[in-house]
């Protein structure tokens, strides 16, 4: 046969011998998981990143061969595998698609924890994940100082004419501005340690898992979340000494931070029993349910297991707040609202927590309300945390198909179940011009409430 | 690679359409097979006439080219046997024109196959092949492999859907075969393209027959405590000359993987389910599903479950279509296998499977295609041990052979490729092989596309290459190759 012969595997076991480096210790991408995968290749078509660029180095497929060649020392931790692995959103739609029950969010996680630990990134982003992940969303109080600063500069007028310069687009920041979150005028810090009454008999008493940056960004979404919740029984405590989840840190790859604060919100959770620990945030349900998964790795030798065990206690009483209602079954009366929407599902929601039909059974309990289905509405909005910050272009280019479907339903509101999802929605709202308004689930069900 | 062929590459394609770095090589050296080849690089063409100009330059290198859909496939059709360019459709993935009056559509071969049933379902239309990687194997890969899927029984197979095609012939010339008409005149060339593996043209358009969704459709799951009850109640309905749309088996082993993933609500305890599928309009769908089960009932199923709704039936079917991933769960490295017989060979062909299994030390689970008769036996082994895999491999032969002894195939749906090559000669004479490759060099006279495949190396001995995950190796396993039957 004509042509250059292919490689042998000696061939290629000399092409990499000299970089040899393979993952270190700890938390790491292992055989067990990674094996699951059989390359079948049923989450290429899923995977939003593959649907873009129709590389396999950035499908699900593909990126998880990337993480057993370099456990394997055939490939090195390096910028293009770092890059690869830092375009994956996490949403992990390949896990919903894939028939071999590989847990890709777990893997991706840990090989970010590998990243973290032995790749050297620039300065800058040194300084803002170092800041952002282990100063920022871990003390409550530098996220109170900083959104006070941010809220004087929306509502003193700056930020008005900073958008009237041209500074913004210079510096490549316009859309992301477009992406910040309106600072709120009162923080729901106020509201921690209180506990809100169930309206007539009582059905369930639950703890409300407030959020971090939530708590300065989407207060009216967890007031109208406790309302909702009252309204059909529930008397609802907000312990005092609850963190951000570790959502953003675990994705990073900063587990020992996500594990820090796990202990810290098992501990606040734990003074007293609940029927129930309720979040709105679909991300952080995500995470607060697999709490146990980051006790599992990177434990010392010794190092007890009581962790482990004590997070997957925490995470079996931990409920999105659609799935708690949609289980306990909405008691409250309604008032009918002639309202045409359209749902988003939240990767986390369903990809995560596997949740579909429970805010769309929600939805649809609302008198009035037609609920019209978008297309691929289960394909991430290109929020992903905060990828629409790190990986702007990818995420704008997402967001422009889903805003397109979404536009298609000819719903004035699209209803979805996380805050991230929320924010991204609005921006895209904005810089489409589709006219629509976006509302978390809860949102729509305290709009039928408090006007009855 | 040669240096100036890369450049050319670049400059035709853009440094976004060529991968040459070892690290996104060795992404391209697998699919959904055992099979591993790695080429030297990759591109990404986005319309007809860069195709054109690749196999130019192949042509002008001497450069193996083959080409690659999404990579699903499972006999190695889409890998690098010898090296050179992969070329990936994965990018020309447009459907070109839905004419829903005259049930046609045109796409490109990277279109993927649900997303064009997709596309048509708001008219009461889909594309009928069905493989169970549907929702992300490519319309170009379907073409190359003829796929099948469940569905086959009733609707046939790709080359019953396919009316014409664009193709980049291996010498560069652009010619289009068939069209919308339902037969073309002049020779059946479309029959000859569909099923060729890859190896005679790189296919760059497509027109394909939609076909309209059925007014109903009824499926029923039957539950055996013994598997030759199932596979007797298979041979009794078609031979009171119902055609159900689809009918699937399941043996326990194989039901009890996927319902550990799915709750399908399949019965843990039984031996064997059939899931059966009857369409068409409303009162001939539902007397069949009742003579259906009534011949269920008469065969010793203990039970006979008819999906109530829409959902239940999803659920059925997924976990059908989940199964070899399902198992891919008890043991990271399967082999499945893909054989064809008589349907009325089935019982006797099971118990012998089960035979086999044993004597080698293998659980078999089997599912499969049981209206026509395509086996898919799955053997679990742990690729990290060669001695174990290379007695998978032949365990898996005996079986093909068995196959073949019962007046079967070596191949109902999966291709040939770089899997099956060494097995032809079970099956064909000499002569036969000879004029398939008369029939290839015609079109493919320097051998440059898709090489390696189909045809036995001829090196008197088979090589199977597998991955074992362990230590990133691939097993290189030499057996002997006893003289063809």
């Amino acid at each position: 046969m004509p042509g250059l012969p292919p490689l042998t595997h000696e061939e290629a076991q000399r092409e990499f011998a000299e970089t040899l480096s393979g993952f270190t210790a700890g938390d790491k991408p292992e055989y067990a998981d990674y094996s699951r995968c059989i390359h079948c290749g049923l989450c290429l078509n899923a995977c939003p990143t593959y649907r873009l660029w129709h590389n396999e180095a950035d499908s699900p497929r593909g990126r998880i061969r990337q993480m057993a060649l370099v456990d394997q020392g055939r490939l090195e931790l390096n910028e293009a595998f770092v890059t690869h692995i830092d375009r994956c959103l996490d949403c992990r739609a390949c896990e919903t698609a894939c028939p071999s029950g590989v847990e890709y969010g777990k893997l991706v996680e840990l090989a970010r924890a590998q990243i973290a630990k032995n790749f050297k990134r620039p300065r800058t982003s040194r300084w803002i994940r170092n800041f952002v992940y282990r100063r920022l969303l871990t003390d409550p109080r530098h996220i109170a100082r900083i959104a006070r600063a941010m809220r004087f500069y929306q509502r003193s007028g700056l930020e008005a004419i900073v958008r009237g310069t041209r500074i913004l687009r210079l510096i490549g920041m316009s859309k992301r501005a477009e992406l910040m979150p309106r600072i709120d005028r009162e923080f729901f810090f106020s509201r921690l340690g209180k506990t809100f009454p169930a309206q007539g008999e009582r059905r369930a008493r639950v703890a409300f898992f407030a959020g971090c940056l939530a708590q300065v960004t989407f207060t009216q979404l967890n007031d109208a979340t406790i309302r909702v919740l009252q309204a059909n029984g529930c008397e609802v405590v907000v312990p005092a000494d609850q963190f951000c989840c570790g959502a953003l840190a675990a994705h990073a790859g900063e587990r020992d931070v996500a594990r820090e604060l796990a202990r810290k919100n098992m501990k606040a959770f734990s003074a007293e029993a609940f029927d129930a620990i309720v979040t709105n945030a679909a991300g952080c349900g995500s995470t607060l349910k697999e709490y146990a998964q980051l006790f599992a790795t990177g434990r010392e030798e010794n190092e007890s297991t009581d962790d482990a065990e004590r997070a997957a206690e925490f995470s079996r009483g931990v409920r999105d707040v659609t799935e708690f209602l949609s289980d306990l079954g909405l008691s409250a009366r309604m008032r009918e609202m002639k309202l045409r929407v359209t749902y988003q599902d939240s990767c986390h929601l369903l990809h995560g927590q596997k949740i579909r039909e429970a805010p769309r059974k929600l939805i649809r309990a609302i008198p009035g309300v037609e609920l019209v289905e978008m297309p691929l509405a289960e394909q991430c909005c290109g929020s992903a945390g905060v990828y629409n910050v790190t990986e702007t272009a990818t995420s704008m280019e997402l967001l422009k198909e889903k805003m397109r479907n979404a536009k298609s339903t000819g719903a004035p509101i699209i209803v979805t179940a996380n805050p991230g999802c929320m924010l991204q929605l609005r921006a895209g709202a904005k810089l489409h011009a589709t006219g629509q308004d976006v509302l978390h689930v809860v949102e729509l069900l305290d709009r039928a409430l408090t006007n009855a | 690679m040669d240096h100036h062929l890369l450049h050319e590459l670049e400059h035709l394609l853009g440094h976004d359409g060529v991968l040459s770095r070892p690290e996104d090589l060795l992404l391209y050296e697998y699919d959904g097979s055992v099979e591993i080849a790695r080429p030297q690089c990759v591109v990404f063409p986005a319309k007809t006439a860069d195709v054109v100009r690749i196999v130019e330059l192949s042509n002008r290198y001497k450069t193996p080219i083959v080409g690659r859909g999404a990579g699903t496939g499972l006999s190695g059709g889409a890998l690098a046997r010898e090296g050179g360019i992969v070329v990936s459709f994965a990018r020309m993935n447009r459907i070109l024109e839905i004419d829903i009056e005259n049930h046609r559509a045109v796409v490109q071969p990277g279109v993927v196959n649900a997303d064009l049933s997709l596309a048509v379902a708001h008219a009461g239309l889909h594309f009928a092949p069905d493989p169970s990687s549907q929702r992300a194997c490519t319309i170009g890969g379907n073409v190359s492999e003829n796929a099948g899927g469940p569905h086959t029984l009733a609707y046939g197979v790709t080359t019953n859907h396919v009316l014409g095609l664009e193709m980049v012939m291996p010498t560069g010339e652009l010619v289009r075969i068939g069209g919308k008409a339902a037969d073309a005149p002049g020779y059946d060339l479309c029959g000859l393209f569909v099923g060729s593996e890859g190896t005679l043209a790189l296919v760059t358009e497509v027109t394909v027959r939609l076909t309209r969704l059925p007014e109903a459709v009824k499926t029923l799951l039957a539950v055996y405590d013994r598997v030759d009850d199932a596979t007797e109640t298979v041979v009794e309905i078609t031979a009171r000359g119902i055609t159900p749309a689809a009918c699937e088996m399941l043996d326990g082993w194989t039901l009890r993987a996927v319902e550990a993933w799915v709750h399908a609500g399949f019965p843990l305890d039984s031996a064997a389910v059939l899931l059966i599928e009857v369409d068409g309009l409303r009162e001939a769908a539902e007397e069949h599903a009742a003579q259906i089960a009534e011949v269920c009932r008469l065969h010793g199923a203990r039970e006979v479950r008819v999906a109530c709704d829409e959902k239940e039936r999803d659920l059925l079917w997924k976990g059908r279509k989940n199964a070899f991933g399902a198992v891919g769960r008890l043991s990271p490295t399967y082999y499945v296998q893909d054989g064809v017989i008589p349907r009325t060979k089935l019982p006797e062909t099971l118990r012998e499977i089960d035979r086999i299994g044993k004597e080698n030390g293998f659980e078999i689970g089997n599912i499969f295609h049981a209206g026509d008769g395509n086996l898919h036996p799955i053997i679990l082994f742990d690729a990290r041990d060669s001695k174990q895999f290379q007695r998978a491999v032949s365990t898996a032969e005996e079986i093909i052979r068995f196959c073949i002894k019962m007046g079967g195939a070596i191949t109902g749906e999966h291709g040939v490729g770089m899997e099956k090559d060494r097995l032809m000669p079970f099956l064909f004479s000499e002569a036969d092989i000879a004029l398939m490759k008369r029939v290839r060099d015609e079109f493919n006279p320097a051998g440059l596309l898709n090489p390696g495949k189909i045809f036995p190396t001829g090196k008197g001995c088979g090589e199977v290459r597998v991955r074992s995950q362990r230590n990133g190796a691939e097993t290189d396993s030499t057996h002997e190759e006893s003289s063809p039957a």
